[in-house]
Formats: structure tokens, C-alpha cells, sequence
């Protein structure tokens, strides 16, 4: 069984910080019952055990704690830094976004890697990362005809949206780049690499170093840079 | 050791699955129709958890090496042990060498064969469970293939053989009524939207996967809009995307998603719109929470007795 707690109906990082707020708070007070918690932009999908608690106990003290959201302190949030290769041959829209901003392509790459992005939570596929913090000056509408196939690492721009491709799926955002790391690995005993409120960078890299990078993760000894 | 001769069209290792990782867009994965998974295994003897096969449609052949019992549960197939037909739902003992049969499913869509001990596969963030979608657990990720060879783990030395009385088998009902809790978005839809989708027969169509069921029948119309900011999606949650079909979705489906919701099926249903096959027609009915969890402790119930025992379900 599951409840949908709702924090707002906007897409902000005041929101969504109250709904990690919230999930922090809930672990922290080992709330009775609560088998897992999903947050997303605005809202905490909590999975409880109707075993262990009652329905209406468990909307009081949910109720409680989304008060609590608003003030709560969040534990000191990670810096991951991901390699990205901005290579034509891997950002398949670079040119065209570039054009499409009034930016030359080197431009758009130093704005798109100095900026620092906030995730705002991961989720539709495993280890997908849905971040904020794009500058305005890059925000573009989505594509108007998406992909069938976005291959895997995959960096793509969409209105002030970020993403990274986790796994190769169909898609619609600019693809600027991609990381030679794997944001899902299922063959690793982590499988996912980037969590709710990560903040990540990415350091933009020449096609030789993404093809050194690319061997060590496949050989998994590569660790990306988290600080 | 059991070798596979024919897997079937798409046969899996399950256990219960991997709680804990939706936060990270992994589903938990495990059975469809967890009754019958769990009834399979207690009939040979094995903890709720234990790992076994989840078929669709058509069941496998397989033969093993070393004596063993199976029970064979969900879907109503044809079950033969060296050609000679066997029961479903209870205790089947296998003497060394034997080849076993499962055949195409007359009702129901998902089987489930349990093995004596579990079987050995090595576990993914704490689980055997198989996600296709996600290349993870189970035999290396994937569905079982023709010449594969699975191991079972120790089984404990004496178990009692059982079969279900024809009471504690759980009916496969030509129209299942599905029931469901209205929302989370049901406000996003027209009046005659929500009387259509608990007034008509929707129909179950071939493209349903361990993903999602998806359904076909009267538009579902939505009042304002059918996107919304991405929210989690729970088990069992009806989406409606645009054209106002329902997709119920199931153990292995995406963690968070933009479309509205118009209601959820309480987990006590679960199992049973999974056994409904493409072309066959489910209604659904709404019911509060309350009557949704008092509805749960019934299935607990149920179980626990057609099981010999309580479970944690």
C-alpha cells in the first residue's frame, strides 16, 4: 500500500527540497510501518505496511513531519563529477542547438559545464537523474520529434531540464554530450551512481580521454570523482 | 541440477523481489501473482522468498538430475512428469533423470514452478528477483534460454506432500471484478470519465507485460489535461495517458511517471488482473481505503490457510 504526499505542484528547488526534507525526516525518526519512500519533484511516495500501522496514524505523523519540511536541515548534499565529451560525434545536437541559441558550440559547452545542477530525484528508468540548474541562456524547448534510440550516457538539455540517459531508451531532449560513466550498472553491487540532492558538475573532456575512461569503467576499475 | 530443454516463450527466475530501490528507479520485480508464487513454495517446503520460475503463457520442459519435489501453481496448464499428466497446486515428487512438461496455459496467463531448496542464482541488491527491463538478477538478467542449467539450493530433508483441496484454489473468473481506490489525479477526470471506467468492461490487450497490464475500452476522459509534473507510481496505479486508455501497472514498472492517475488497485487484486488473458474483459469497482485494507487482511488470510501456515505477506 502506498500514500502520495504532496508538497506543491511546481517543479522548484524550494519544493523539492521539502520533499527530500521530508523523506530525510521520515528515515530519521524510523517512522513505524514505512517500507520505502520515492521522492519525485514535488511530491514523497510513501510504501507502508498496513500490518504495522493505520491508515489515518500514518497520514497524522506524515502531516506532522510536512510541517517540519520547510525548516528541516538536510545533511550536507555530495559533489559528483562527471566527464563529459562534447564531440559532434557523441553530442549528435550540438551544432544545432548552438545555432539554435546564438551561441558557437564552444560557447554552449563552457556554459553548460560551468553551471552546477541540483538532482532533483532519480527515477522513470534506473539510475536517470532529473536536475536543475540549467542557465537560462542554454533553455531550449524540447526536440519536436523525439529519438527511438538515445544511447546510454547520453547528456540532453530540455526547457530548464538536464538529464542524463541511464539506460539506451527512446528520448527528446538536445543531446549535447555524453559521460563515458554508467549511471546504471547492473552488474556492479551499486548499481546506480547518483541519488536525490546530489549536486554534479560536469568536466568536459577530448574524445581520447572519453575513450580511456570508457575502457577503465568497462573494466570497472574507473570511480567517478565524489566529494 | 535441472537443465532446460524449451523455456518457453518468457520464463524467469522470481523470488519475492527487491524492496528498497525504487528511490534509485529499480522495481521490485518478484511475481505477478505473488498467492500462487508463495502457495508453490510452501508446497515443496520451501521459505515464502525461495526462488522459482514465473512462465507466461506457455510453461517450459525441463528434466533434473537428482530427485527433487516440484509444485507447479498459478495459470491452469497441462503438467505431465515423463508423460504421464501430474497435478497442479500440489506436491510432485521427482525421481532422478525425470522430464517435465508444462504446457500452454487454458486459463490464466502466469505459471509458477517452485523447486525443493530455491533456486541457486546469485543475488542482486539483496534479491533473485529477475528485471528484464534493467538486465538484473535472476540468470544473468534475462529470460531462461533453451540448454540452460540451473541449480537448486540444499532443501531441508522431510516435507510433507500436499495438494490444494479444490476450495483453496484460487478461481481464474472469465470477467474478474478489480478493486480499486480512486487517485491519486482522479480530480483530473471528466464525471462520465470516471462512471465510464466503473461501468464498462475494459479489455486486456497482448501488449501487457510484468510492466504494465494494458487495457482497452470506453475513453476515460480527463477534465483538464493529461500530463502532470512526474510523481511516483505505486503498484498497481491506472495511468491514463491522452487517449484515455488504462495501463495498470505491475511489479516491474517505472519508478516515477508525468501521466494522470485516475485510481489504484489494491494489491490484494494484483494477482488476479495478472492472470487475465489478452482479449478477456476485467471491470473495475472503487472501494475506500478502509474496505481496501480489511479487503488486504482477507487476502492474508486466505493465504495463510490454502499455504498450511501464517505468512508476512
Amino acid at each position: 500500500m502506498a500514500l502520495s504526499v504532496e508538497l506543491g505542484d511546481d517543479i522548484s528547488v524550494e519544493t523539492n527540497t521539502r520533499v527530500r526534507a521530508l523523506e530525510f525526516l521520515i528515515q530519521q525518526k524510523g517512522l513505524e510501518g514505512v517500507a520505502e519512500t520515492v521522492p519525485s519533484f514535488r511530491s514523497l511516495l510513501v510504501y507502508y505496511d498496513p500490518g504495522r500501522v493505520g491508515y489515518d496514524t500514518l497520514c497524522a505523523s506524515l502531516g506532522a513531519l510536512a510541517e517540519q519540511a520547510s525548516t528541516a536541515v538536510l545533511p550536507p548534499a555530495r559533489l559528483v563529477e562527471l566527464p563529459c565529451c562534447y564531440d559532434p560525434e557523441l553530442g549528435l545536437d550540438l551544432e544545432a542547438a548552438a545555432q539554435r541559441l546564438g551561441l558557437t558550440p564552444d560557447e554552449l559547452i563552457r556554459l553548460h559545464s560551468s553551471a552546477e545542477y541540483l538532482v532533483y530525484f532519480v527515477g522513470f528508468t534506473p539510475g536517470l537523474p532529473y536536475m536543475a540548474g540549467v542557465p537560462e541562456r542554454i533553455q531550449l524547448p524540447r526536440l519536436t520529434t523525439p529519438r527511438v534510440k538515445v544511447p546510454a550516457g547520453s547528456v540532453g538539455l530540455g526547457g530548464a531540464q538536464f538529464c542524463i540517459y541511464s539506460v539506451e531508451s527512446p528520448g527528446g531532449y538536445w543531446l549535447l554530450g555524453r559521460t563515458p560513466v554508467r549511471l546504471y550498472d547492473p552488474g556492479s553491487a551499486e548499481p546506480t551512481l547518483l541519488r536525490a540532492g546530489d549536486r554534479v558538475r560536469m568536466r568536459p573532456i577530448d574524445r581520447a580521454e572519453y575513450d580511456a575512461i570508457l575502457a577503465r569503467v568497462e573494466a570497472r576499475v574507473y570511480r567517478p570523482v565524489i566529494a | 541440477m535441472i537443465r532446460v530443454t524449451d523455456p518457453g516463450p518468457q520464463t524467469t527466475v522470481q523470488d519475492l523481489g527487491r524492496a528498497g530501490h525504487l528511490r534509485s528507479g529499480i522495481p521490485p520485480s518478484g511475481p505477478v501473482d505473488v498467492r500462487a508464487f508463495v502457495i508453490a513454495n510452501r508446497l515443496v517446503g520451501n521459505p515464502d522468498n525461495a526462488a522459482g520460475l514465473e512462465c507466461t503463457v506457455l510453461g517450459p520442459r525441463f528434466t533434473v538430475e537428482a530427485a527433487c519435489t516440484i509444485a507447479v501453481t498459478g495459470a491452469e496448464a497441462p503438467v505431465t512428469v515423463n508423460d504421464e499428466p501430474a497435478a497442479q497446486w500440489a506436491t510432485l515428487e521427482l525421481a532422478p533423470g525425470a522430464s517435465v512438461r508444462i504446457g500452454a496455459a487454458r486459463a490464466g496467463v502466469r505459471i509458477y514452478v517452485a523447486f525443493s531448496g530455491g533456486l541457486d542464482v546469485p543475488t542482486a541488491l539483496g534479491s533473485r528477483a529477475t528485471y528484464l527491463r534493467g538486465r538484473l538478477g535472476g540468470l544473468e538478467g534475462r529470460s531462461l534460454r533453451r540448454g540452460d542449467v540451473l541449480r537448486r539450493l540444499p532443501a531441508p530433508a522431510s516435507r510433507l506432500a500436499r495438494r490444494l483441496t479444490a476450495a483453496q484454489i484460487p478461481a481464474l473468473e472469465k470477467e474478474p471484478e478489480i478493486r480499486v481506490v480512486l487517485g491519486p489525479q482522479a480530480d483530473r477526470f471528466t464525471a462520465e470519465g470516471i462512471a465510464a471506467f466503473l461501468s464498462s468492461p475494459y479489455e486486456m490487450l497482448p501488449q501487457s507485460d510484468r510492466m504494465g497490464a494494458r487495457l482497452s475500452g470506453p475513453r476515460i476522459t480527463h477534465s483538464r489535461g493529461h500530463d502532470i509534473v512526474s510523481d511516483g507510481i505505486a503498484l498497481g496505479a491506472i495511468q491514463v495517458p491522452g487517449d484515455g486508455q488504462p495501463i495498470v501497472l505491475l511489479v516491474d514498472r517505472q519508478s516515477t511517471g508525468g501521466y494522470t492517475k485516475v485510481a489504484t488497485v489494491g494489491s490484494f487484486d494484483i494477482g488476479r488482473i495478472g492472470q487475465v488473458k489478452p482479449g478477456q474483459p476485467v471491470r473495475f469497482r472503487a472501494v475506500e481505503v478502509a474496505e481496501a485494507h480489511r479487503l488486504r487482511r482477507q487476502w492474508v488470510q486466505a493465504l495463510a490457510e490454502a499455504a498450511g501456515g501464517p505468512v508476512a505477506a
